[in-house]
């Protein structure tokens, strides 16, 4: 293999984890909060708003359920306005980001729904406030869940990042269609799969990792 | 120190609606050990969760330290709670936080700063003797110890008010002894008011000073230990009794049972006796002075807490005049009189 190709390949991983790295950031950054909120606004919690719980469900469905593909193209103009172009990784981060924000949010929810009500209800009989019910009770006790539920939402962005490489995000989706497919050399088509199952298989075990570390269960 | 008036709580609306409260009225005087026994579903917990507000009453008052909670705003009512510990049946610790983090808890919730809570936490896990476990977390532990770190996290705030709902519940004789043992140690220890709830008559036997009986919401008795394991007022609380006593009569017995006396019945009777009673030849007197044939079909003798406790179901067998007296002769003598029923006599 050419040292052309060796460098193409290898800024192509890094694309891919810029990629995934930044658009897995802003969407724990924003979804982590976003999952709280919607746990704490349902019937029966301690920041219970059913209004604010139901639109907010709304909302994070529809995200959810517009297949990224769709989502990519349909959102370009916004890429736009926020990278200043709709191609090149920095623009694919946009929908990335937006696709795994409400993705993120309801596996924190279902975290959040594992911590036994007894906890919370201890909480408030020493007299804690919901916010300290979140930060003191909620989030530690769901820490081994929600760091499932953000594994979970990296690995995914790893195969959407390779989807908008596609459509010319780059990173090594981006490279396997354009020489493994275009030009049909099955070499690089297999080089770049193979990059992608290391990359999927090293973050699932990270992830293993620090939830056993997490959970004292 | 823990007063309810005229507080119902009902679940729901419309036609689903539960009253899981009527009209609970409950004084708890500072210093003592309240006991609640009462059926599953009867409305312990409703009634405990009331007293710190965990669960709004409908109606009425709750007062705890001279302070109506109903009327509270949230914020006051969180300051309220650091003068209300509370421990469960499943414990409640937090699996993420170590022992020593657990009963720090509500000490940081209260905003102290590490090295004040230091100095509180270290002698209640001396208390509760668990010092050496102070870094391990709750998985590691048992089910008994589980209960002394919320014990001891329940103490961390210095409440004046200890409720406890069906702490003992999950665990087995043993550690509900060295548990109930425990909390009468703190009681003494340290005046702690506290109320709790169970649906075994052995902790109410064990710690309690008072007891009151819930029924389907309502608190239809209440009494002093001794009185309510000597001679309950109502029927469900004779219930309770005898499935703890175990002291029915006879099977046989009861299927023969009448209600009214007959020209040729003996009584049944079921008798119980407290303090010097106990120790006094009764029964034998008994049949010397009025003539009257005893037969004991059961006795036994029960220690409440200090107090001595003796029971027995009897059948009197001798003429009505002679029978009326006996039972006569028995009440003067401060023994406790039911009679059960009457039976025919053999012929
Ligand atoms: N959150 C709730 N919503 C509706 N009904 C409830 C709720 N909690 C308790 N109940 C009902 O209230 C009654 C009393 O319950 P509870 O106080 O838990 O009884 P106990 O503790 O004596 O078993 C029961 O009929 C129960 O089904
Ligand atoms: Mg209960």
């Amino acid at each position: 293999m050419s040292s052309a190709m060796l460098n193409l390949i290898i800024k192509a991983t890094l694309d891919t984890l810029y990629m995934v790295g930044v658009s897995g950031l802003i969407a724990a950054l924003l979804g982590v909060p976003l999952g709280v909120l919607l746990y704490v606004t349902r019937p029966g919690q301690v920041l219970a708003q059913p209004v604010v719980s139901r639109i907010l469900g709304i909302v994070t469905n529809i995200g959810r359920s517009v297949p990224f593909i769709i989502l990519m193209v349909a959102i370009i103009p916004f890429t736009r306005m926020i990278a200043g172009t709709s191609i090149g990784i920095n623009a694919a981060v946009v929908p990335l980001t937006i696709a795994a924000i409400p993705f993120v949010a309801r596996l924190v929810e279902g975290a959040l729904n594992e911590v036994p009500p007894g906890l919370v209800e201890a909480a408030q009989s020493m007299g804690a406030t919901p916010y300290q019910i979140i930060i003191k009770v909620l989030l530690p006790e769901a820490r081994g869940g929600i760091i499932t539920g953000l594994t979970i939402t990296v690995v995914t962005l790893v195969s959407y990042s390779a989807m908008a490489g596609a459509v010319g995000g780059g990173g090594l989706g981006d490279l396997g269609i354009r020489y493994g497919y275009n030009r049909f050399d099955p070499m690089i088509m297999l080089i770049t799969v193979a990059i992608l199952v290391v990359m999927v298989q090293g973050f699932q075990t990270l992830g293993d990792h620090l939830v056993r570390k997490a959970d004292h269960k | 120190m823990i007063r309810l008036s005229n507080v119902s709580k009902t679940y729901g609306s419309g036609p689903s609606a539960v009253s899981a409260l009527k009209n609970v009225d409950l004084h708890v005087p500072h210093g003592s050990i309240h006991g609640v026994i009462g059926l599953s579903g009867a409305g312990k917990s409703t009634l405990i969760r009331c007293v710190n507000m965990l669960e709004r009453p409908s109606a009425g008052r709750v007062e705890v330290d001279g302070q109506d909670l109903t009327a509270l705003p949230n914020d006051r009512l969180n300051q309220a709670r650091h003068r209300i510990g509370m421990i469960f049946q499943h414990f409640n610790l937090l699996a993420s936080r170590t022992v020593y983090r657990n009963v720090a808890l509500p000490l940081e919730l209260m905003h102290m700063k590490s090295a004040a809570i230091r100095e509180r936490v270290e002698p209640l896990l001396e208390l509760v003797g668990l010092t050496d476990k102070a870094d391990q977390y709750p998985a590691q532990l048992s089910g008994g110890q589980k209960q002394r770190v919320a014990i001891a996290r329940a103490l961390a705030s210095r409440p004046k008010v200890l409720l406890c709902d069906e702490a003992t519940s999950a665990l087995d004789p043993q550690t509900t002894r060295s548990i109930l043992e425990l909390l009468q140690d703190i009681n003494r220890k340290l005046g702690l008011t506290i109320l709790l709830i169970t649906h075994e008559m052995e902790v109410v036997k064990s710690i309690c000073h008072r007891v009151g009986l819930i029924s389907d919401g309502e608190l239809v008795e209440e009494a002093d230990v001794g009185d309510f394991f000597t001679a309950p007022a109502t029927r469900l609380g004779r219930e309770f009794l005898n499935a703890f006593l175990q002291l029915e009569p006879p099977k046989g017995l009861i299927d023969r049972l009448e209600e009214t006396p007959g020209p040729r019945t003996h009584p049944v009777v079921r008798l119980a006796f407290r303090g010097d009673a106990v120790s006094t030849p009764l029964i034998s007197r008994l049949a010397r002075e009025s003539g009257v044939d005893v037969s004991i079909l059961q006795a036994k003798v029960e220690s409440i807490q200090d107090r001595t406790l003796g029971l027995m179901i009897a059948e009197l067998i001798g003429t009505a005049d002679k029978t009326d007296e006996a039972l006569a002769y028995l009440e003067r003598h401060d023994l406790h009189v039911e009679v059960l029923g009457h039976v025919q006599r053999d012929a």
